[in-house]
């Protein structure tokens, strides 16, 4: 065991030590933690890992660590606390490199002053890049400039067996070799560690202004974001949020642009948002997650909006926010129910073309019903991830299906 | 080849005769795709009519051990469909259909070869188009785009097709048919759409595609503005940039690229410039009018001296028409030239064009620039003279140091044609032996035996399964000659 820390400090110049009370993923302890500062530090943290048949989980503010399913066993956390480096911001070319332990809030200051963003919303406060990236999670602004797979130009990756890659660049346009950039993003650090990444940023714009209703129902809601989506006013983001189950639904529009063009924005935004709309502040529940002790991720094809609205409020007591101009929302529920609830929804989800994934949930509720319900495409998954990391060291049982 | 022979009279048996071609005269007609000097007359071209067929295809090869290759339309530039000798060319184009235009839901379905422009000819009539736009968009297929993960001159601003693909239906090199993806975004579990499309058909066969449709902008406005040289013109879309413009596209032509394009469609472009931009902004009417005025300022304080604003469609096409002929137009200024296609940093622009231009002035072999100013894909023509001794080897050498001058400055060696057949030898350059390796991990997941479309975006291929590191011996695939390592 001494063993183990000494080979970790000599990794990390003296940063590991055994694990405390709170050093745990998923309700899982880990055993050691070690905080490498660069990516050769993360390679030899690996390395040790790897020779030891170790387990390991990467951690960065810890914000979403009990996401996911809980590891199968965990011996070693990475903390990117000292991966907290910004390494290159290309103003001229709208490219930033960061390493995974930078704060979004931290990033998006340091942007600032070029005028300009990564846009990605920091939807859980305190979140670090490495996070946003291992869970894909991101706000309204995807509807404008996509997801966080869609910005992400490439990454540096300590693979299972320590040797280090890269993938992409740091240019907008490159088609050179496969983009495991976007393999990794969402993947729940089940493939590697990724220890920078390459973005491409956008400009703040000079105006933003928000135009909002709050219709009776679900039917209604549809018939607002339809409307919104179809128009030409191009909004950067279009959100539901239902805060009283089987409740009145606000729907509410981003204007992002010109100081002029705003303007003349967001009165169309108000037209097409129909009776009782109006200009507003941003709304308080803007790119927040709901509230709930079970966090659910629920997707549908446009279209669907009102079906799936419609079965949630049949599944049981749940609150409903997020991107209904994308077709991907959160939904919170009370624990008690929860398992029932998913499972409903899940059956109803081929109505909506949607999947159905539990992002939180206390113990009980997990083991009552499968995380991620069903996956297209398991059996390939299973195949990349036994070419990737064929001893199952990288946050075992984390994702898909066991992987 | 007997494991050919026998797999003629499978296929033969199993789709009907009409779809297997054999003729050595009709197999030529396949021989290479849009990069004509890599000529490889294929083993058997199956024209597939369903996903069925490709299934039964790919399942046969597998089984045989024989090497596959898809073909779309065949006018990729790099080489991405150039048939096996011993191999089957499995040819989509014949699935054509568009299976659903869903406007409400803002998705097409389509069969992998139908056409690019076809999606948004059928989606205009509800008010919107299929956002990538490559410069072959009225003949290239969408299965193609996907192989290649294909750009345009509008991506800059809506992206690429990773970005418009949110399903697919792909043969897997087992042969097995799965559904990834559809109309919801975000499906649980690795992002495998993102690696796939762009893997230049080496992970599989995609045999049904949902893409996004966008709505047609409010507004386009398109300003065609001339500078005194280049430099001038890359000071120009620096300044737009900066100024926090998104156009929807920023286009960029030297003289010797005018010159071509004003003999062969007679576009009007200023006389005597020494490089035009071509800026489109769309969007809102409000913000255009706003951004436009914006533009054509700083267009004019970086020197432009002649601006011309497109007063409608007919005149936009007009200037766009100078843009995309710009290719074929050179062909009228020399007898045989190599289209480039690297990626620079944009701020890196001025620098790599003045070194472009002492490689051309050292080697005295001319090269016309045109390219995506906005996001630094540059295409420069190598112009030669084939029937000249020596002149392809001195433009090949001049347009491989184009690509180094490209590495140089952090960019990339290709950025919308492809590595295919033609560039695996330059990925080296780009990437450590550690890095294609663990981008090979990919290959053998879906691919353990190498045979979808082997010898393509790797010069070497990975024996999967093998101890990472370790020295290997002659790669098996080598030694049944379906690959080559460069």
């Amino acid at each position: 065991m001494t063993d183990v820390l000494d080979a970790l400090q000599e990794a990390t110049g003296g940063h590991a030590a055994v694990a405390g009370e709170a050093d745990v993923v998923g309700g899982v302890p880990a055993t050691w933690v070690a905080a490498p500062g660069s990516t050769a530090e993360a390679a030899a943290v690996m390395r040790t890992a790897a020779a030891a048949g170790l387990a390991v989980a990467a951690r960065g503010a810890g914000t979403k660590l009990d996401w996911g399913t809980p590891p199968r066993r965990l011996d070693v956390i990475v903390d990117t606390g000292r991966l907290d480096r910004v390494i290159e911001h290309a103003a001229g070319d709208l490219v930033v490199i960061v390493q995974p332990g930078v704060p979004l809030r931290t990033l998006a200051e340091r942007l600032a002053g070029a005028r300009q963003r990564l846009a990605i919303d920091e939807v859980v406060p305190g979140s670090t890049v490495g996070g946003m990236l291992a869970t894909g999670l991101c706000g309204p602004s995807r509807l404008m400039a996509g997801a966080v797979r869609d910005l992400v130009l490439g990454v540096t990756l300590v693979r299972a067996d320590g040797v280090v890659a890269k993938a992409g660049g740091k240019v907008v346009k490159n088609v050179a070799g496969y983009d495991l950039a976007k393999l990794v993003c969402g993947a729940y650090g089940t493939l590697g560690l990724v220890t920078e990444a390459n973005f491409r940023l956008h400009p703040i714009p000079p105006a933003t202004a928000y135009a909002s209703v709050t219709v009776p129902g679900a039917a209604a809601a549809y018939e607002a974001v339809q409307r919104v989506l179809h128009g030409q006013f191009v909004p950067s983001g279009v959100e539901v949020d239902r805060p009283e189950p089987g409740g009145p639904v606000e729907v509410a529009v981003q204007l992002e642009g010109t100081e002029a063009g705003v303007a003349a924005r967001t009165a169309q935004a108000v037209e097409a948002l129909g009776a009782g709309a109006a200009e507003t502040d941003r709304p308080s529940w803007w790119g927040a997650l709901p509230a709930g002790e079970v966090l659910v991720k629920a997707t549908t094809e446009l279209t669907g909006l009102a079906r799936l609205l419609d079965a949630v409020e049949r599944a049981g007591p749940a609150t409903v926010r997020g991107s209904a101009g994308v077709g991907a929302l959160h939904l919170g529920m009370p624990a008690a129910g929860a398992a029932d609830a998913v499972t409903a929804l899940r059956a109803a989800a081929p109505a909506w073309a949607g999947s159905v994934v539990v992002l939180a949930a206390p113990y009980p509720v997990r083991s009552d019903v499968d995380s991620w319900g069903p996956v297209p495409g398991l059996s390939l998954m299973r195949r990349v991830k036994e070419q990737f990391d064929p001893d199952a060291l990288l946050a075992p049982g984390r994702f898909v299906g066991g992987i | 080849m007997a494991g050919l022979t026998e797999l003629t009279a499978r296929l033969r048996d199993e789709l009907g005769a009409r779809k297997v071609i054999d003729d050595r005269q009709e197999l030529r007609t396949y021989e290479c795709d849009g990069l004509a000097h890599y000529k490889v007359v294929p083993g058997l071209v199956v024209l597939a009519e369903t996903t069925a067929d490709v299934a039964a295809v790919v399942r046969a090869c597998t089984e045989a051990g024989v090497p596959f290759v898809a073909r779309g339309s065949g006018t990729g530039l790099s080489g991405g469909a150039l048939p096996h000798a011993d191999g089957v060319l499995v040819v989509t184009s014949r699935m054509r259909d568009i299976l659903e235009i869903d406007r409400e839901g803002q998705r097409a379905v389509v069969q992998p070869g139908v056409i690019n422009l076809h999606v948004t000819r059928a989606a205009a009539p509800g008010g919107y188009y299929y956002a990538p736009d490559p410069s072959s968009q009225q003949v290239c297929s969408i299965g193609g785009n996907v192989a290649e993960n294909s750009g345009g001159a509008h991506c800059l601003k809506y992206g690429f097709t990773t970005n418009h693909v949110l399903g697919l239906e792909l043969v897997e090199p087992s042969g097995e048919v799965v559904r990834l993806g559809g109309k919801a975004p975000d499906p649980p579990g690795y992002d495998l759409l993102g690696a796939l499309v762009g893997s230049e058909g080496t992970l599989g066969i995609a045999t049904e595609v949902t893409v996004r449709l966008v709505r047609s902008p409010e507004a386009v406005q398109t300003l065609l503005a001339g500078f005194a040289d280049t430099d001038a013109a890359g000071q120009a879309v620096s300044a737009i940039i900066a100024a926090g413009v998104i156009p929807a596209a920023v286009e960029m032509m030297d003289a010797l690229a005018i010159e071509a394009a004003e003999e062969a469609v007679h576009c009007g472009y200023p006389p005597g410039a020494g490089a035009v931009l071509v800026v489109e902004l769309d969007g809102p009417a409000s913000e255009v009018d706003a951004q436009f005025a914006d533009v054509k300022r700083l267009c004019q304080e970086a020197g432009s001296f002649e601006q011309r604003v497109a007063a409608d469609d007919v005149e936009r096409a007009l200037i766009w028409k100078g843009r995309k002929s710009a290719f074929a137009a050179v062909g009228r200024i020399s007898p045989d030239y190599i289209v480039q296609d690297g990626v620079i940093p944009r701020t890196a622009l001025p620098e790599v064009l003045r070194a472009i231009a002492a490689l051309s002035g050292e080697s005295g072999v001319r090269v016309a620039n045109v390219f995506h100013a906005g996001d630094g894909n540059l295409h420069p023509l190598v112009l030669f003279d084939g029937a000249v001794d020596g002149a392809a080897e001195a433009a090949e050498k001049v347009s491989g140091q184009i690509l180094d001058l490209c590495l140089q400055h952090g960019g990339s060696i290709t950025g919308e044609h492809g590595v295919g057949s033609d560039k695996a030898k330059h990925m080296p350059d780009m990437f450590s032996a550690d890095d294609l390796d663990t981008m090979q991990l990919l290959r053998c997941a879906f691919d353990p035996d190498g045979l979808s479309n082997p010898g393509k975006v790797f010069p070497t291929p990975r024996l999967c399964g093998e101890v990472p590191g370790r020295k290997r011996g002659a790669h098996p695939l080598v030694e049944a000659g379906l690959a080559e390592q460069f």
